[in-house]
């Protein structure tokens, strides 16, 4: 996917950084994963990130299970050096069963792919470009008006932030069991029913 | 806290604490530090704080932890001369870090400062609806809220909604000692 760069690495003979999700491994490769460089790239993505959307971590639902927000503080991202955006973003309520509130989107895509790709209902898209860039349902409508939703919650349990949750929960509530994602994979690719 | 001379003759460290756009919730986790206080109490002495009964932000500060984000003229004011008159600074808590939940307001665009008191004073008001202005007495809102380092220059950064007690003791023990404060992990969190 190579979309949020906070993979990046540094591979011997190539001057640029690469990201490791769209890089090929081959024969004899040298690959760096931590080193100074990295880590300060890193932490500006990050603060980046941060600075675009509206993350208030206080209040959001993922707060203390947030992969952001772990990131965050694993890079030593005391404070973000740029200026907040503070876009205006809505929140789409309007599924029966959960949420979406774009303030806290990375536009990671995990949930385009986990839609598209495991349990194959193609709702979630992403449309536009650059900063305008953001989730959408189906031809962009109101998602609990979608007619291809299958309310499986596949795309809340791969989200890694707030962005997706399950209507109702409140203030670091939303917890994720993503071992689901990965049983339902296993199982379909392997014939292996493996629970944790 | 009163000033105790201590028995060595290391000079008390001059600490002060601020309170601009924030809950208060900082300072209540400062009161946790429970039994730390009273060792505190031998290493600083406590020259400005909102739980002081002290008017003007006094000269020759050497540390002082700022709660809150800028959010009205008067924390501006107050702000430069913190800067002027502290030699480290410290932002304490998310609000101070990264204008937090009061900064949620920016995200009205230019003119916020007039809807958010329309929407508070006007059209939520029982009794009286009526904008609050008494020009030198109640300050003026800024047209956006900003975490402290986007006013001035800030040292030392403590996040966390509020920071846990340890995680202030953490970043005090190690400005005590004169060490550069370092926190890591998730001494870092923020929320």
């Amino acid at each position: 996917m190579g979309a949020c760069r906070l993979c990046l690495v540094e591979v011997a003979g190539i001057p640029k950084l690469l990201p490791a999700c769209t890089t090929k491994v081959r024969e004899g490769m040298e690959v760096q994963t931590n080193s100074e460089r990295l880590r300060k790239y890193r932490r500006m993505t990050l603060e980046l990130l941060f600075a675009e959307r509206n993350h208030v971590c206080a209040v959001c639902v993922a707060n203390g299970h947030c992969e952001l927000q772990t990131l965050a503080y694993s890079q030593g991202m005391d404070h973000v050096r740029y200026d907040y955006r503070f876009p205006k973003w809505e929140v789409d309520d309007t599924h029966p069963l959960f949420g979406m509130d774009h303030n806290r989107c990375i536009l990671c895509s995990r949930c385009v792919r986990v839609c598209w790709h495991i349990e194959g209902a193609g709702t979630k898209n992403v449309s536009g470009r650059g900063a305008k860039a953001r989730i959408i349902s189906d031809l962009n409508q109101p998602w609990g008006t979608s007619d291809t939703c299958t309310k499986c919650g596949k795309c809340v349990m791969s989200c890694p932030t707030g962005a997706l949750f399950n209507k109702g929960s409140t203030v670091g509530e939303m917890e994720r069991d993503r071992g689901k994602l990965e049983f339902i994979v296993t199982a379909r690719e392997k014939k292996q029913w493996i629970a944790e | 806290m009163e000033t105790k001379p201590a028995a060595d003759t290391k000079p008390l460290l001059r600490l002060a604490t601020a309170w601009f756009g924030g809950c208060a919730g900082c300072h209540m986790s400062f009161m946790d530090l429970d039994e730390f206080l009273i060792d505190l109490t031998a290493k600083v002495d406590v020259v400005y704080s909102p739980v002081m009964d002290v008017k003007e932000y006094p000269e020759n500060v050497d540390l002082c932890l700022i709660e809150g984000a800028i959010c009205n003229e008067d924390n501006l004011e107050l702000l430069h001369k913190i800067r002027e008159r502290t030699k480290v600074i410290v932002s304490f808590g998310d609000c101070a870090v990264t204008a937090n939940v009061p900064a949620i307001r920016n995200q009205l665009g230019l003119g916020n400062a007039e809807s958010v008191l329309q929407r508070a004073y006007i059209e939520s008001a029982q009794n009286n609806p009526s904008l609050p202005g008494e020009p030198g007495i109640v300050p003026a809102l800024l047209p956006r809220v900003m975490p402290v380092h986007e006013v001035v220059h800030v040292n030392h950064f403590l996040p966390g909604c509020p920071p846990p007690a340890d995680r202030i003791k953490a970043l005090l023990v190690q400005v005590l000692e004169g060490v550069e404060p370092r926190l890591e992990g998730n001494q870092l969190k923020f929320g």
